[in-house]
């Protein structure tokens, strides 16, 4: 498979794709970062991210993006595993999607009836005997409903990196005298790696640049970075500054997958001693 | 790879069987017809039954395309690629898509209707003569609220909404200027103030209320005050009308202070290509009787003073919707301030916005 | 495998719940006559009527899935090549940055993506509508698709490959018999989170459509001024429980003629 020039030929869809849509859109970002509203060039700007309160932003974004992704493993993990061991398991699996395709703005609006000083959830703890609360607009209701749109992004690729398990290794294991939690951690964990740091990449990520879920389920109470660029671009039309802002979330991305690329050698030659 | 051939060989014949019922439709619903207008609109602002008659009545097929923001449409229409006829911005909107050269002229000789609009409602400071535009819908910015979820409190004044008793209760919009204006006329400054020092005390106040504030949020509101979950809000009298009709306890007021007079206005943008057609559309929707359904199919105020005999007097007589002029003298249209200021007043609002808790 | 036990089941079951808790509350509201998401008042099915007299709204939703089926379709297609391309890349540094560019369509608030197609469209002429929304829905589901294909890459053990090429099997034959088979749950898994991201968008959609084309997101994010009537309540209903019915029966279909993938599995 070496040495041959045409051996990319078959990847030139993807290189078109990149060049049009990743490439030349972010040329375009990098360059209007650099006017300012009446069309002079600046760094004013990049030193107006460094104010206050756009790192404060940042700060924020960064903490919930965490909180988030955080519980959306600490959820899916278990439920993808328990998955793999259910008879119609990918039943299951299509289950837990279809609910992400209905609209986002429809379920969003069925939580604020749902979370309500009426709804369904107060009535509950009301009938336990906590009594009604104000779930809505608070951090609760934003990390909720948050990992509840990105659980499917988060189970998926853990459904399928445990899928692949061999079943006899884990009984080999057990054999050696191996408990449960030591089973996990040498050797389910390290096999499903890969699929958890898909998972953590499509939800942290996009979590960051969260918006719309900002202002109907946290009442603006919780700001992200995606927000303060959607009003710079649709509001304020400040396109220079909302370009910059996604400059930083770019370069932010660049350094988590720095990060979370740093385990690869050892994950996949884990996976090579299957 | 057998079940991967198969699969997409299935999606793609469902499209294409989707593509073709869906061509069908569309040739039953004339969409293909020769004369046709694009109407640009918010959406649900308009009584799709008129919408029927139009088509009917001149035979011009309407396409009709809808967007959720101002700044979206303006987008779109500066951009272009689509040949929008008609469009419905807000007043600043219109001075904004004024300066940058996105508007046709009017030509009121092809509209004899407008002979039916209020002349109160007419050549206001953000298009003089009406070159442009003409008033579609109007309102007011107030206050609604619930007495019965408040002991029975009522309001005048934009003071109410720093009472002690309203912790955790005043729900705002995310709206730099609707939000900064309380507190700018609360003091008696203009709504269209620039003075740094005038904004800089407005923001300073604001984040007074801040203990008040349950939300800062969109349009939302409306279900959120028909279901009782919240007793203030800061709001648009056609959302306020909305909550009224669906929850009866609660009322409406514009402060004593003075408030902001909206309007969303009739345009034709430059990408217009079927000019005759939009004129036809403009001079039908002025139409009395047609304007009248549309108001009562909508829920907004109308400008078209002949439109007010065909409507229910509960409606036009009502106050909170129809104030009389001498209730309309305290309240104030937004002039378009400039992007600078304009980033001013979101930057400031952003930073009332962090500070919530 | 071994049945579940009973706190297993609990933890699925409570999951579950959750996920279809805001669902069947819409689809509840939406039999209300009341007209709005509270106060459920009694029952009607007005709305269900609704929707199949609303002719624009049934074109709205056949583009919706026309557009959310071909586009996961193509860019399940492009998104496995792009994944095959970074896995056989020699040179480290570069694999973590095309992956990196891979996921900037991710980050980027729906607002950038979409002015900047529009602007990319506009430039090179291609007019705003059926194609241009597809274009973009494409464009924006690949580096999903890239990053649920690449880990089964990842852990596909080489000496697989090595095998299958020493046994005297072609390039292509490695591909088609031992590569593809082997990540098809990650193909499947991008498939499915690209139709996702399709029938969700709104912003980058808004940005690019025209012409008279419209899905139904954009319909329903307009709305939200004057109040979403509860005919979308109903449309979606109608939706969901016609995908049910579909999975459903796909699902009992494949497992009785038993398909012959099933075997290439272990």
């Amino acid at each position: 498979m070496k040495n041959n020039p045409l051996r990319f030929v078959y990847a030139v869809p993807y290189a078109v794709w990149m060049l049009l849509f990743v490439l030349a859109p972010i040329a375009v970002i990098v360059y209007y970062s650099f006017f300012d509203l009446s069309g002079n060039l600046t760094l004013g700007n990049y030193r107006n991210f460094f104010s206050s309160i756009y790192f404060k932003l940042t700060m924020s974004s960064f903490w919930y993006a965490f909180l988030i992704t955080f519980f959306s493993l600490l959820i899916s993990y278990p439920t993808a595993y328990f998955l793999t061991k259910t008879k119609h398991k990918r039943l299951w699996l299509l289950l837990i999607i279809i609910p992400s395709w209905i609209n986002l703005l429809l379920k969003t609006y069925a939580f604020i009836g749902l979370m309500g000083l009426y709804g369904p959830i107060n009535g509950f703890l009301e009938t336990i005997g906590i009594g009604s609360q104000q779930i809505l607009f608070t951090d609760f209701s934003f990390v909720f409903v948050s990992v509840y749109i990105f659980i499917p992004f988060m189970i998926l690729p853990i459904f399928n990196s445990l899928d692949k398990i061999n079943p006899t290794l884990l009984d080999a294991s057990k054999d050696l005298g191996a408990s449960s939690w030591v089973t996990f951690k040498r050797v389910v964990w390290p096999m499903t790696i890969d699929g958890v740091k898909s998972g953590v990449q499509v939800v942290f990520i996009p979590a960051l640049s969260l918006f719309m879920i900002t202002r109907l389920i946290a009442g603006n109470k919780v700001i992200t970075l995606g927000t303060a660029i959607e009003q710079q671009f649709l509001v304020t039309q400040n396109w220079g500054m909302g370009s910059t802002i996604a400059v930083f979330l770019i370069i932010f991305m660049f350094l988590i997958m720095l990060l979370t690329s740093g385990k690869e050698k050892g994950a996949s030659a884990n996976g090579k001693t299957k | 790879m057998k079940g991967l051939v198969s699969s997409a060989a299935t999606i793609l014949l469902v499209s294409f069987v989707l593509l073709f019922i869906n061509l069908q439709l569309e040739n039953k619903h004339g969409r293909v017809g020769k004369d046709t207008i694009t109407v640009y609109n918010w959406g649900e602002y308009i009584d799709p039954e008129l919408l029927k008659q139009f088509e009917e009545q001149e035979g011009i097929k309407v396409i009709y395309e809808t967007f959720d923001s101002n700044e979206g449409m303006m987008g779109k229409i500066e951009q272009g690629g689509t040949s929008y006829d008609i469009s419905v911005p807000s007043e600043y909107a219109v001075q904004m898509m004024e300066q940058k050269d996105l508007l046709l002229p009017l030509d009121f000789d092809k509209i004899p209707n407008i002979k039916n609009i209020d002349p109160y409602f007419m050549n206001l400071a953000f298009d003089p003569q009406n070159k442009y535009s003409i008033p579609y819908f109007w309102g007011t910015l107030g206050i609604a609220y619930n007495p019965s979820l408040l002991d029975g409190q009522t309001f005048e004044s934009w003071e109410s909404l720093w009472d002690a008793s309203l912790r955790q209760k005043v729900i705002l919009v995310d709206s730099a200027r609707e939000v900064l204006g309380v507190a700018l006329n609360s003091f008696g400054y203009s709504l269209n103030s620039t003075s740094l020092q005038e904004l800089k005390e407005a923001t300073d106040k604001l984040e007074t209320m801040g203990p008040n504030v349950k939300a800062v949020i969109g349009d939302e509101v409306t279900q959120l005050m028909i279901n009782n979950e919240a007793s203030v809000a800061l709001t648009w009298s056609g959302q306020a009308a909305d909550m009224i009709s669906e929850n009866e306890d609660i009322d409406y007021i514009v402060p004593e202070e003075g408030s902001n007079l909206w309007f969303d206005n009739i345009v034709i943008p430059r990408t217009a290509t079927n000019i005759e057609g939009a004129y036809k559309f403009i001079n039908f929707m002025l139409d009395p009787e047609v304007a009248a359904q549309n108001a009562e199919y909508v829920g907004y105020s109308t400008p078209n003073v002949k439109a007010l005999s065909f409507m229910d007097e509960e409606i036009t007589e009502d106050e909170r919707f129809y104030p009389d002029e001498e209730a309309r003298e305290h309240l104030e249209v937004y002039k378009n301030l400039g992007l600078e200021t304009l980033g001013v007043y979101n930057e400031l609002f952003l930073k009332f916005k962090m500070g919530l808790r | 495998m071994g049945k579940l036990s009973s706190l297993p089941r609990i933890y699925l079951a409570l999951v579950f719940v959750v996920l279809y808790a805001p669902i069947f509350y819409l689809i509840y509201y939406s039999f209300n006559s009341g007209g709005g998401m509270s106060n459920f008042e009694s029952f009607t099915l007005e709305y269900y009527q609704a929707v199949f007299q609303d002719t624009r709204l049934l074109i709205i939703v056949m583009n919706t899935i026309i557009i959310a089926l071909l586009s996961a379709l193509l860019s399940t297609t492009i998104g496995v090549i792009g994944a095959l391309a970074i896995y056989f890349m020699k040179n480290k540094s570069m694999r973590q940055t095309v992956l990196s560019l891979n996921n900037i369509l991710i980050v980027s608030p729906d607002v950038i993506i979409g002015a900047s197609f529009l602007i990319l469209f506009t430039l090179i002429g291609v007019k705003l509508g059926f194609a241009s929304v597809l274009i973009s829905h494409i464009a924006f589901s690949i580096p999903i698709v890239v990053i649920m294909v690449l880990p089964k890459l990842l852990e596909m053990s080489t000496s697989l490959v090595d095998a299958a090429l020493d046994l005297g099997a072609s390039r292509r034959d490695v591909l088609t018999r031992v590569v593809l088979p082997y990540i098809k749950p990650g193909i499947f898994a991008g498939f499915f989170l690209a139709l996702t991201y399709s029938l969700d968008d709104f912003a980058v959609t808004f940005f690019v459509t025209g012409n008279g084309f419209s899905t139904l997101s954009v319909e329903i994010y307009s709305m939200a001024r004057t109040g979403i009537t509860l005919t979308i309540n109903a449309l979606s209903g109608l939706i969901f429980v016609i995908t049910m019915v579909l999975v459903l029966g796909y699902y009992i279909i494949g497992n009785k003629t038993k398909s012959p993938n099933q075997g290439v599995k272990r």
